[in-house]
């Protein structure tokens, strides 16, 4: 009988093969390269034009710009997210003539730009000048900022009425048939069962919409509001200073990566009970 | 020989000139409303915003092939098993995706001006150099474009099971008849929703251009109703046209999509 009376000695692994240098990792380089390139040259840039005296005339109205796009988007969003509510339930009524003027609205907000939209409005009803004195109302449509309200309120509704009719007709017949079973009353089944499902459907839309506003509002500079887009392009005019654009895509990249990353946590908070 | 080509030439929009919807003899325009501020020639309207109808779908036109072969090489590139390639895609996405499209117009116009600029000093060119609107517009429009349209392939690329990819090569076809034959057809099917909305973005934004001064339905519309103070008129009918394009592509989409699916019909 034979036994083992000596341990192999461990061995070295055997040496990895080695990597190819492919077609994908030279481009890989190539386009890294590229990236750095620019980070470099803009960083350069930046060094390069450092000037004390601007940085302390524009930082401020920066901040003040950034601060308009924040309140506009949060406020429209907010009264766009209440009429967006009867605008969806007139979308999914079962009378036809309900039903169409909401998807004629949802259309047109839709299937026209938000610039447009916007001149519409702003320069449009600004027209009816006379009339709108007659009615009280002229107050509100001199200001820009409002007409940007507006229009955003009434844009924004449309999409949110959208994603809330997909979310709630996304929700499966089953539970509006359970909820029957057990004999709940319609409100409650829609409020208990159907919303809380719906909501988390819409979730992710919702982010998106909030995002794509606050890129699209940067258009509101076009008529004269000063927001963060604004205050860069009055910046640049005086200055002719390329980097005043740098300093706003900075801004504008930040403010989206923070909401996106935010929304990534609230859905992994609010999904938790889904995941296996 | 350039005489046979001016001859094509005037053929070519003379025919596009009888056939003008807008404009042409049996154009909206002349047909219904010759004699209002829409009317086509000296005495209207017409004709200037007919142009810009046309500028405005050349330019979404122009910006499509560009944008979407870029977006499919950046899909491919943000799933290829090198790092550094899926680095520099990602980047790419997250920097255009995150910035509005007015402020990447602006970048881009300005900052290939100054490129161009700095470049033409350095070979002895000295002088002013002016980028061509419909040229920034495109290219600003076509990244942004590149960078959703990388996200949709993406997507449908991961809803195309591995098994698809190994009975190509099964087959003994090659990484890229497997593309070309198998992975491609299904990747179109599942991804055209997607770029149709995509477009649908494109035609939309192809406004912001005009801020830049590219003579579209936006621009042409300004002109008209700062000379005519008629603001809502012409603002409604820009609005009018942009829903004929949108109800326009949406046919053209739904054409194409029963085109892709005509495999499906039988089953």
């Amino acid at each position: 009988m034979s036994f083992v009376t000596a341990l192999i000695a461990p061995q070295a692994p055997p040496p990895a093969p080695p990597k190819p240098f492919t077609a994908a990792r030279f481009f890989g380089n190539v386009f890294l390269g590229v990236w750095l390139a620019l980070s470099v040259g803009i960083f350069m840039m930046i060094v390069d034009g450092w000037d004390p005296a601007k940085f302390t005339k524009y930082g401020p109205s920066y901040l003040s710009g950034l601060g308009v796009t924040l309140t506009l988007v949060a406020l429209s969003i907010v009264l766009g997210g209440l009429i967006s509510l009867p605008l969806a339930f007139a979308r999914m009524s079962k009378n036809p003539v309900l039903s169409w003027i909401a998807y004629a609205y949802v259309y047109f907000f839709r299937g026209t730009p938000l610039l447009m939209q916007l001149f519409l409005v702003y320069y449009g009803l600004g027209s009816f000048s006379a009339e709108l004195k007659e009615l009280d109302l002229w107050w509100f449509f001199r200001d820009a900022w409002n007409c940007a309200l507006l229009t955003f309120t009434l844009n924004t509704a449309a999409y949110q009425a959208e994603i809330l009719r997909g979310a709630i007709e996304s929700v499966p017949r089953g539970q509006h048939e359970g909820a029957a079973a057990l004999g709940l009353p319609k409100k409650v089944a829609f409020f208990k069962i159907i919303l809380p499902q719906a909501l988390i459907v819409a979730l992710r839309p919702y982010g998106n919409e909030i995002i794509l506003m606050i890129k699209g509002s940067a258009i509101v500079a076009i008529v004269t509001v000063f927001d963060l887009m604004g205050e860069t392009r009055r910046a640049f005019s005086r200055t002719f200073d390329y980097q005043t654009y740098l300093w706003a895509a900075l801004l504008y990249l930040v403010i989206v990566e923070l909401l996106r990353n935010l929304w990534n946590w609230l859905e992994n908070r609010l999904t938790r009970h889904l995941k296996r | 020989m350039s005489g046979f080509f001016t001859a094509i030439v005037g053929a070519v929009s003379a025919f596009l000139g009888v056939i003008d919807p807008l404009c042409g003899p049996v154009g909206i325009f002349n047909l219904f409303l010759g004699k209002t501020l829409l009317a086509c020639g000296d005495a209207g309207w017409g004709d200037e915003i007919a142009f810009g109808f046309l500028v405005t779908g050349t330019l979404a036109i122009a910006t499509l092939p560009v944008g979407l072969v870029f977006g499919f090489f950046i899909a491919l590139a943000k799933q290829s098993e090198e790092k550094s390639l899926r680095l520099a895609a990602n980047v790419y996405t997250t920097l255009f995706r995150g910035l509005p499209e007015l402020l990447t117009l602006f970048i881009v116009y300005y900052g290939l001006q100054i490129l161009v600029q700095n470049f033409a000093a350095a070979v002895g060119y000295q002088g002013t150099v002016e980028i061509n609107a419909f040229f920034a517009g495109m290219i600003a429009l076509g990244v942004v474009f590149s960078a959703y349209c990388s996200e949709v392939l993406q997507s449908a690329f991961k809803a195309i099971p591995r098994g698809q990819y190994e009975a190509g090569y099964a087959l003994g076809l090659h990484h890229g008849r497997t593309m070309q034959l198998i992975v491609l057809p299904q990747l179109v099917r599942i991804a055209l929703p997607g770029l149709g909305n995509l477009w649908m973005a494109l035609l939309k934004d192809t406004a912001l251009v005009s801020v830049i001064g590219l003579p579209d339905i936006l621009r042409q519309t300004s002109v008209a109703a700062r000379v005519t103070k008629e603001a809502f008129e012409f603002y409604a009918v820009a609005c009018l046209l942009f829903l004929v394009l949108a109800f326009l592509s949406s046919l053209v989409f739904s054409g194409i999509e029963s085109w892709t699916k005509r495999s499906e019909a039988a089953r």
